[in-house]
């Protein structure tokens, strides 16, 4: 979201986009599990990945993640906050199930 | 990458852009503290102990719309950024509230699906480690969005006593980000726990 | 109605041994003579004032560094007791239970009430003088930090005398440490007590983060940062992501003991080893929070000593980077022989190693630094010095413990008790004591004494490589930790001896530190420049002790070693020429203070499962927050130019 004094006296397209983006990616997302009968594997990657969107699309359209004002710093925490957390509940579930 | 002419009020100060940015740090670490939480609930999910299952549980119904209640309050809390922005408070205090109700509608369904699942299915945080993680899980998030609803409250009576200031403006800002935080955090919740729930 | 009080009160206190009632007595008369002292001599408004409510960096980092010698003094006291008793075989000085607790509070102590908080402290003193800015960026969230791990590590002390210790390690492994095994309050501080300093934790990783990546003097850019900023910087991010971890398992435990859930019993599906899971993510990195900063110090100090530039500034850099990228990915080494796969263990095995590296690249590195300098032994370069060999010992055992298949021999040994103390102390104890020898003339005026110094430090060192070096050999005999005595025959009685004797010289050497420090107060040389080492970094540039605004101008930074390179081009004057302008500091506050001691009560609550107590404790934490919430808009004042170029002239800087 830019804060160009023009701009703010925008209609809000952005985030009305985003709204709408993140309804139609929950509700495909039901769609999968409910109504299409994928292998597990298969369906929880698909929801996984829709829910991955999502997160992008708070942080980018409504979060203002990518506007200046130390984006730098901004974007470093984010993304080592998703790295913690990719390997504390991958490795977690690796170790614990027991199989590989 | 977007270039701004314009350095909105929230940043105006080193004190507020300094604030902004510890508080991205402090969700950085939320991501991690929420992230151990659902390994614990993965990990348990299969651990029911003779006790219902996720399967037993959900109700596509309760968790779409508790869904839908906290991604239109992340809609209406970032008009609520752009209204700071053209430091208009009532514009800014009218999208605050909107969230918030919409926030209680949510508290008020996840209490209720709570109370149902402890009175009626009889599942409750002691039977199984499968409830344990489901309702520690579940339940963190909820108290964070209470703990946003009575921050959010103080944030709305300062803005009406002191108008947009950098100091009143950072808080509004802020909160907008603590608000869209939690529902990122709720769509792994959905996606995790109650889409997998109805899965596996 | 006097049995029920009598009966209560047997249980609240801790009875029937007489080391329990010293010590009732020792902190009743200390706590007495305190209120009598301040009292006596009208000290409570100074106390309040200057220290209590205040939220300059230097005197909170002076009252971490206090706090954690008190603690380490505990801690110390607990070691002590525990090779007393080991000191021959069969003794009953300690009884299994009373040992059990001994080495828990051992352990937790010295890492989460020493060896951190001192590790703050000295942040606290050197990061915003180092890289030219007037405090942190969060004043009043660091003095909440202060106060949250001060009232957590009382409030873990207590223990000791009102309900009784934690017994199952500082590790708490479920299922031992679950209510099962272990009811009684003991597990229970220890819970409560790591969840409130672990916000304040929190909170110091975020504010010098903060700190450093936007405080930092004009001029100095990323990589022109001295390398204690750089070390406290990955420090912070380290702390940033993993403490979140311990906070969960913590909460978890808690509400399997408090309120009956199942994350780590035995029963209704229940997983205890998720506990260790949990516990390890957080506590790799925690070895390294506590290590990365004394890499930071050494690398001071044996760059101001050798009076050169750091050797391979870059490679120093990119390798904590690694580090703290890599501390993350190897937390399964500590339960290797939990039954794991194949390929986990390999992996984690391999991870181990491959963090080896960058540790050994520094160094080579500060090997390098020395290379052709001109070394100056005083007592911090000392302790640097001996670091490099010390350390490298328990490098290397630390890889051979990394070899899955082979830790199935020394785990849980004395082996690995040699070895993470030779990190331990050797890394972090004789770094936070060179750091405090080369800040100490920062902090107080005046230098420590070098002969005493290097008595402590000589005393010290031997004695710690007879404690501890013996122990590897015994470990590999076959003597398990935490074995709370051992029969005769197995000849482990000489090593035994030997290592008893080791920890009783250490304790010398840890008085003689204690008595160079009051016969400094008094008689240490005054530093009048400022720059009592010929310094390189910008924190010498200012007097000492440093003002509260630390610098009347804001240093202008233009290399690494700025001052160093300042004092060569003859600019180092700048900071304090005449005109001044008034200066914004931060208002002091007694919020931090009280909203703490509100978390005190809640948690003295929840320890005991008192909610008549609990919830008005955490009623208190929030209103307190919100009162802070309505105040914090006119929380600076400014500090007037007449009174900055006074305090420039009373410190001798204006001619
Ligand atoms: C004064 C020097 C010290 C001595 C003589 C000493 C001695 C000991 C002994 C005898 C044990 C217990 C072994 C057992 O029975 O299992 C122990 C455990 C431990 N020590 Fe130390 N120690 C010293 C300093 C430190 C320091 C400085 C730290 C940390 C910074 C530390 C951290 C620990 C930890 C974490 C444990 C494990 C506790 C447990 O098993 O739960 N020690 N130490
Ligand atoms: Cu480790």
């Amino acid at each position: 979201m830019s804060s160009n004094n023009h701009e703010l006296n925008k209609f809000p397209w952005k985030h009305v986009i985003g709204l709408a983006l993140s309804l139609i990616l929950t509700l495909i997302a039901l769609w999968v599990v409910v109504s299409l009968s994928l292998p597990t594997v298969a369906t929880l990657t698909i929801i996984v990945l829709l829910a991955v969107c999502q997160a992008f699309i708070q942080l980018l359209m409504f979060m203002h993640i990518n506007e200046n004002h130390g984006r730098g710093y901004r974007i470093l925490a984010i993304a080592f906050g998703f790295y913690i957390a990719v390997v504390v509940v991958y490795g977690s579930l690796w170790i614990m199930w027991f199989t590989v | 990458m977007e270039t701004t002419n314009h350095t909105p009020i929230e940043y105006s100060t080193e004190e507020g852009s300094n604030k902004i940015l510890g508080f991205w740090v402090f969700l950085g670490a939320e991501i991690v503290l929420f992230s151990a939480l659902f390994s614990v609930y993965l990990v348990l999910h299969s651990h029911t102990a003779g006790g219902p299952t996720s399967k037993d549980l959900f109700e596509v119904k309760e968790f779409m719309i508790e869904t839908f209640l906290l991604l239109i309050s992340s809609f209406t809390c970032g008009l609520g950024t752009i209204e700071l922005r053209r430091h208009n408070v009532k514009g800014l205090v009218a999208w605050l509230v909107v969230t918030l109700l919409l926030g209680l509608g949510f508290i008020g369904m996840e209490l209720n699906e709570f109370i149902t699942y402890v009175t009626v299915e009889h599942a409750t945080l002691q039977t199984s480690a499968f409830l344990s993680g489901f309702f520690v899980l579940v339940g963190t998030h909820g108290a964070h969005v209470s703990f946003g609803i009575v921050w959010m409250i103080c944030v709305i009576i300062q803005l009406l006593r002191r108008g947009v200031t950098p100091v009143t403006a950072r808080k509004a800002f802020i909160i907008g980000l603590y608000w869209h935080f939690l529902d990122v955090v709720w769509i792994f919740i959905f996606t995790a726990v109650y889409l997998t729930g109805l899965v596996l | 109605m006097i049995e029920n009080i009598k009966s209560f009160l047997g249980s609240f206190f801790v009875t029937g041994d007489p080391m329990i009632y010293g010590a009732d007595a020792s902190i009743a008369l200390a706590t007495i003579g305190i209120v009598f002292y301040l009292t006596y001599f009208k000290k409570w408004k100074w106390l309040w004032d200057e220290w209590l409510t205040t939220v300059d960096h230097k005197k909170i980092g002076i009252m971490y560094i206090i706090a954690a010698i008190l603690m380490l003094f505990r801690g110390g006291v607990d070691a002590l007791l525990m090779r007393a008793q080991l000191i021959i075989p069969n003794n009953t000085f300690l009884t299994s239970q009373h040992y059990n607790e001994i080495f828990t509070t051992h352990g937790t102590i010295m890492i989460f009430f020493m060896a951190m908080p001192f590790i703050f402290g000295l942040m606290n003193i050197a990061i915003p003088l180092q890289i030219g800015a007037r405090d942190v960026a969060f004043p009043f969230l660091n003095a909440v930090s202060f106060w949250l791990f001060f009232l957590a590590a009382m409030l873990f002390n207590i223990s000791f005398v009102i309900g009784g210790s934690p017994d199952a390690g500082w590790t708490s492994y479920a299922p031992l440490a679950g209510l099962k095994l272990d009811p009684g309050v003991g597990e229970n501080y220890y819970l409560v007590a790591l969840q409130i300093s672990g916000i304040g934790t929190l909170a110091t990783g975020v504010n010098f983060l903060v700190t450093i990546f936007k405080m930092r003097a004009p001029g100095m850019t990323l990589f022109k940062m001295p390398m204690f900023t750089w070390s406290t910087l990955v420090t912070s991010i380290i702390i940033i992501f993993a403490f979140p971890v311990l906070t969960i398992a913590l909460a978890l435990m808690s509400i399997d003991r408090l309120f009956g859930a199942h994350f780590f019993t035995i029963e209704a599906g229940g997983s205890p080893m998720m506990w260790a899971n949990l516990f390890w993510i957080w506590g790799h990195p925690e070895v390294y929070i506590v290590l990365i900063p004394v890499l930071g110090i050494f690398s001071e100090v044996i760059s101001t000593f050798a009076h050169k530039t750091l050797f391979g500034y870059k490679a120093m850099v990119w390798s904590m980077i690694a580090i703290s990228v890599l501390s993350f990915t190897t937390w399964l080494h500590h339960f290797f022989t939990m039954g794991n796969t194949a390929w986990v263990n390999s992996f984690f095995s391999v991870s181990t190693m491959i963090i080896a590296i960058p540790t050994g690249v520094k160094i080579f590195n500060w090997l390098f630094t020395l290379n052709k300098g001109r070394i100056e032994f005083t007592t911090a370069m000392l302790w640097a010095l001996a670091f490099i060999p010390n350390f490298t010992i328990g490098g290397i055992t630390g890889v051979m413990l990394s070899l899955a298949p082979a830790d199935y021999q020394y785990h849980n040994s004395y082996f690995l008790i040699a070895h993470f103390h030779n990190v331990l102390i050797a890394g972090t104890v004789f770094g936070v004591f060179a750091g405090l020898h080369y800040w100490w003339p920062k902090m107080f005026g005046h230098v420590l004494n070098e002969r005493l110094g290097k008595w402590a430090f000589w005393v010290f060192m031997i004695s710690y490589n007879i404690c501890f070096l013996p122990m590897y050999f015994i470990g590999l005999m076959g003597m398990t930790r935490r074995m709370y005595t051992f029969p005769s025959g197995l000849g482990w009685e000489p090593l035994n001896l030997v290592i008893t004797l080791g920890a009783f010289g250490m304790g010398v050497g840890f008085l003689i530190m204690v008595w160079m420090i009051v016969y400094s107060a008094k008689y240490g040389k005054r530093d009048t420049t400022g720059d009592p080492w010929n310094g390189r970094t910008l924190e010498w540039a200012t007097s000492s002790p440093a003002p509260e605004y630390n610098f009347a101008h804001i240093p202008q930074v233009e290399t690494v070693d700025a001052f160093a390179h300042m004092k060569e081009k003859g600019t180092a004057g700048n900071i304090y020429k005449a005109p001044f302008q008034a200066i914004h500091m931060p208002n002091d506050t007694g919020i931090p203070f009280i909203l703490s001691v509100f978390f005190f009560i809640a948690g003295f609550g929840l320890v005991f499962e008192w909610y008549w107590m609990a919830i008005p404790g955490t009623i208190g934490i929030i209103v307190s927050m919100i009162v802070r919430s309505f105040k914090d808009h006119e929380d600076h004042h400014h500090i007037p130019a007449e009174e900055v170029e006074q305090t420039e002239r009373a410190a001798g800087r204006l001619s």
